[in-house]
């Protein structure tokens, strides 16, 4: 099939992008989204020309690296998916496509798709963890967590990282990913302990990195490839709630 | 040279116990004028970064992604191992050390076995009170259910991303370091080169991706945890920036390589389907608990898989090994597949696959209890293929996976390089000529969580008035000129062909000479083309952009280059091993029904490599293996 793609190319944060036309053919329907971009380096570089820089690294959906905008939708058009997972056939031949990176003011680009996002490292380190050294632990079996707890964690656990649910965000809000942390810790009897503190931290984190404010648009729930689901935030505010509650009393 | 493997004395289960209550202490107010580095943030460098963090130690921590969090341990799908014996099943860590001595092959150290069985036990209580949400039972408790090559049920699991949450775990154990500021994180940094001073590590030189700036780093010890290099064949279920260098450097230094053609192939990864791809996907083998794994009785089979009726159909695994039948060990169910596709049995439009089939299973548990067990998986195969694995089997194939070699290390985790540490992957411990499933999730994190940092610290006590080691060194001068020689070199080839185009032919190489299947002639073929490549890469490579700038093309050139040289040394280790074992099976040594044919007499070592200077033949140097508590007995799975 053929593709007729329009891609953002900027040579570093400083410099002023703009969008560059490239045509590829005959190209394999069973071809991942990177190896199409992976088979137009290749022509660029042979051509002599720089190849379109992008983040990926596992190419199986878990990583969270892979994020860019592909005709305004973050990791394109299926549901639940990451770039890496999204394959040619998902596209029609002789299709347009926009590629741009995830653009929120707490990613700055750094070069063509590649953004960067240490911003969510520095809301985990604010407080996104349970407080236990190495060689602490009680034996596993006494903490007991119900199945169905489990799962529920697990749920919120699953977030990848990726940031595609702040570049969708009209707000550029990091709303779900630190929601999806608090509600992970505060299911699990482990995580109750510093409830407060971290739902207090990570919040105030989240406003020094420049994100904006949760309007309950959804928009974020609707692209993130692992379907983490827009309550983790009402249970944010919840515990946010509670917290200056308590703090307060 | 001799190698010293540091066995504490005494009998098995105490050995470990001895060594802690002998090992140095570093008080804590000495701790933090001690600097370590960290190489990696996967399960090994996190963990050990957090737990040196925690003790007070000041550490650096790298990594080539944009964040810790994406380590190529966040991909580990199955399990992980333990003997908590929480099912009653006859677990403990004896079976289990006996399980992982047997299943290597016997080729691991007993000690090294035993004691990772032992901290199994402790790496469960770590994880579930980090919050790692493992499978649980109704009634609370932790669940399990088992793995290749083995007849207990101890492995735990976290859905189909076992690894993702046991490396959040980790990372934010790290990350909670950062915090406190007791851990300096550098991600988007690679390490080129190792700095050593009157002998012994003293640091790093790294490129900071970003800014393409060539940085000096000085500590008193340096601890690789930088994974494995199965990605030397290109197309592997490894990530796409998975590499050697860290360790090859640290090799062409002066540090020990062990078994590096000990590279297993995973039985259950998608198969190619064609020219572009880019890598294999792994379907977890947790999946051969309740799939069914067949290929067609009769050769060049053109219908659909339904329409081929039960009596046409060989279970080939089941036929074969029927005690352990579809969970055969990775490397002979790897090896039953390429028989069946090589003698042209296999299916899919490039017939390189065999079918693994849940409709019994179905039949029988109903879609839910599947869809509940491996539904994220079935999600995914359909996302890559296309097709629905609930209508109709999965297609899989053997794809290279986890590198049992690395550098050699002794009990200590230390390489012959004093104060360089090597965990998790990057080592050649622990596995032997073949790993058990979900024993690398168990291996990468019991090294950083309760081996290194003891081991690290009986080290740095001897350190404690070296005072501040400086970045000013000549040592880091000469090492930093070096790197940004081969830099330059790199961009100044200006070729035709992109390092993609040599990384592919390597692989192939690799593949059809060094792969599941090896033989004299063939590796001595491949010896001279690697080399030839070698030379046709430094002549016609080419590396677009800028050398001091962000540049993807040049990190991927300085690992290619790198893998030739692995490559290499892979062959000449496959070759002087006479003997089939575990993940290396030599063609010429097998028994009239095609099975390994081990040769304990002779072959019962660790081949460990010296470099000996380019196209040289490597330096072998044996540690030969003592078993005192089992006898090497023959690996029968019938
Ligand atoms: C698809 C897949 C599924 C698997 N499933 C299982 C399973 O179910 N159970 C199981 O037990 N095992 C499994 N494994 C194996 C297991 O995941 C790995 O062996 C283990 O996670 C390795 O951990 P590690 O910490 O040693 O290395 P990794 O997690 O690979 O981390 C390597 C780190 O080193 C860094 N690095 C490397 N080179 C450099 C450099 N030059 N400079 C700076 N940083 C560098 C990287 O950035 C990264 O942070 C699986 C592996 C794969 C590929
Ligand atoms: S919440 Fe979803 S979209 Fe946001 S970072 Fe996590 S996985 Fe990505
Ligand atoms: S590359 Fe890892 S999620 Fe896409």
């Amino acid at each position: 099939m053929d593709l007729h793609l329009k891609i953002w190319r900027q040579k570093d944060r400083q410099s002023e992008g703009k969008l560059v036309n490239y045509d590829l053919k005959e190209l394999n329907p069973h071809m991942s989204f990177l190896e199409m971009l992976d088979t137009l380096n290749e022509k660029l570089i042979t051509e002599g020309d720089e190849p379109v820089e992008f983040d990926h690294d596992c190419r199986e959906g878990i990583c969270g690296q892979c994020g860019m905008m592909i005709n305004g939708i973050a990791h394109g058009p299926l549901k639940n998916t990451t770039t890496c997972q999204l394959h040619l056939r998902s596209f029609k031949d002789g299709e347009n496509i926009l590629i741009e990176p995830f653009r929120a003011g707490a990613f700055p680009v750094k070069k063509d798709l590649k953004v960067d996002r240490s911003a969510f490292d520095r809301i985990i380190s604010s407080g996104g963890f349970v407080s236990v050294n190495t060689g602490q632990a009680p034996d596993a079996t006494a903490i007991a967590v119900t199945h169905q707890t489990a799962e529920e964690a697990f749920d919120s656990a699953a977030c990848i990282g990726c940031g595609a649910c702040v570049a969708t965000c009209k707000n550029g809000s990091a709303a779900l990913f630190t929601s999806a942390k608090i509600t992970h810790m505060v299911l699990l009897p482990q995580g109750k302990e510093e409830r407060s503190q971290r739902v207090l931290d990570m919040v105030s984190q989240m406003d020094r990195e420049l994100f904006g404010h949760c309007s309950n648009t959804e928009a974020c729930e609707v692209e993130c490839p692992q379907g983490i689901s827009v309550l983790n935030i009402a249970r944010m505010n919840y515990e946010y709630g509670r917290a200056l509650f308590f703090r307060k009393r | 040279m001799i190698l010293d493997s540091k066995i504490p004395k005494g009998p098995l289960e105490q050995k470990w116990d001895n060594y802690k209550k002998k090992a140095k202490l570093v008080n804590p107010a000495n701790r933090k004028k001690l600097d370590v580095i960290v190489v990696g943030t996967g399960l090994a460098g996190s963990s050990i970064a957090a737990s040196l963090g925690e003790m007070g130690y000041h550490v650096k921590s790298f990594c080539f992604q944009d964040s810790p969090r994406r380590a190529h341990s966040v991909a580990a799908q199955g399990g992980v191992n333990a003997a908590k014996n929480y099912k009653n099943d006859g677990d403990s860590v004896y079976r289990m050390f006996v399980d992982t001595l047997k299943g290597g092959d016997f080729r691991a150290r007993e000690a090294n076995v035993y004691r990772m069985a032992e901290c199994s036990l402790n790496l469960i209580d770590q994880a579930v009170a980090q919050g790692v949400p493992f499978g649980r039972e109704y009634g609370g408790y932790l669940n399990n259910r088992s793995f290749g090559g083995v007849q207990v049920s101890r492995t735990f699991y976290a859905r189909g991303q076992t690894g993702q949450q046991l490396l959040l775990g980790a990372y934010q154990a790290l990350m909670r370091q950062v915090g406190k500021g007791s851990v300096q994180l550098y991600s988007r940094h690679e390490m080129l080169d190792l700095v050593m001073i009157d002998g012994k590590a003293r640091g790093i030189i790294v490129r900071n991706l970003d800014t393409g700036e060539i940085e000096r780093h000085a500590a008193h010890a340096v601890v690789l945890a930088t994974g494995g290099y199965g990605k030397i064949y290109y197309l592997s279920t490894l990530a796409m920036g998975c590499n050697g260098s860290a360790i090859w450097r640290a090799h062409k230094k002066g540090a020990l390589m062990a078994s590096p053609s000990w590279i297993q192939v995973h039985p259950t990864s998608l198969p190619q389907s064609g020219d572009y791809q880019s890598k294999l996907t792994l379907m977890s083998e947790s999946l051969r608990n309740d799939g069914r794994i067949w290929v067609p009785s009769k050769e060049n089979e053109t219908r659909q898989p339904h329409d081929i009726p039960e009596n046409e159909r060989d279970y080939y695994l089941e036929r074969r090994y029927p005690a352990f039948g579809n969970l055969a060990p990775r490397d002979i169910s790897s090896r039953a597949a390429k028989e069946r596709i090589d003698a042209g049995y296999g299916i899919g439009p490039l017939k390189n696959a065999v079918y693994l089939d849940f409709s019994k299973a179905i039949r029988e548990q109903g879609k839910e209890k599947i869809q509940e067990k491996y539904g994220n998986l079935f999600d995914m195969y359909l996302k890559i293929t296309g097709y629905n694995a609930y209508n109709e089997p999965m297609m899989i194939s053997p794809s290279a996976h986890f590198s049992m070699g690395g550098l050699w290390v002794d009990y200590e985790l230390m390489t012959t390089i004093p104060g360089l540490f090597a965990l998790g992957e990057a080592n050649f411990a622990d596995h032997g000529a073949n790993r058990l499933g979900a024993n690398s999730l168990l291996q990468a994190s019991v090294d950083g969580y309760f081996i290194a940092p003891y081991t690290i610290a009986n080290y740095l006590a001897d350190d404690i008035h070296t005072g501040k080691i400086s970045p000013d060194a000549p040592e880091f001068e000469v090492a930093e000129n070096a790197v940004k020689k081969q830099i330059q070199g790199f961009m100044d080839i200006r070729g035709t062909k992109t390092v993609d185009y040599f990384h592919k032919t390597l692989g192939k190489l690799l593949y059809d000479y060094c792969g599941l299947a090896r033989n004299e002639e063939g590796l001595k073929y491949a010896i001279g083309e690697i080399r030839k490549l070698k030379q046709e890469f430094y002549a016609d490579v080419r590396v677009s952009g800028q050398g001091d700038k962000m540049n993807t093309e040049l990190e991927k050139a300085g690992r290619v280059a790198d893998y030739f040289e692995i490559g290499e040394l892979m062959c000449y280790d496959a070759l002087t091993r006479n003997e089939s074992c575990g993940a290396h099976f030599r063609e010429e040594f097998q028994t009239q029904d095609g099975e390994a044919l081990r040769n304990d007499a002779e072959y019962q070592f660790i081949s460990a490599w010296a470099w000996a200077g380019e196209n040289n033949e490597p330096e072998l140097v044996k540690e030969p293996l003592i078993f005192e508590e089992i006898q090497p007995t023959v690996r029968s799975y019938k």
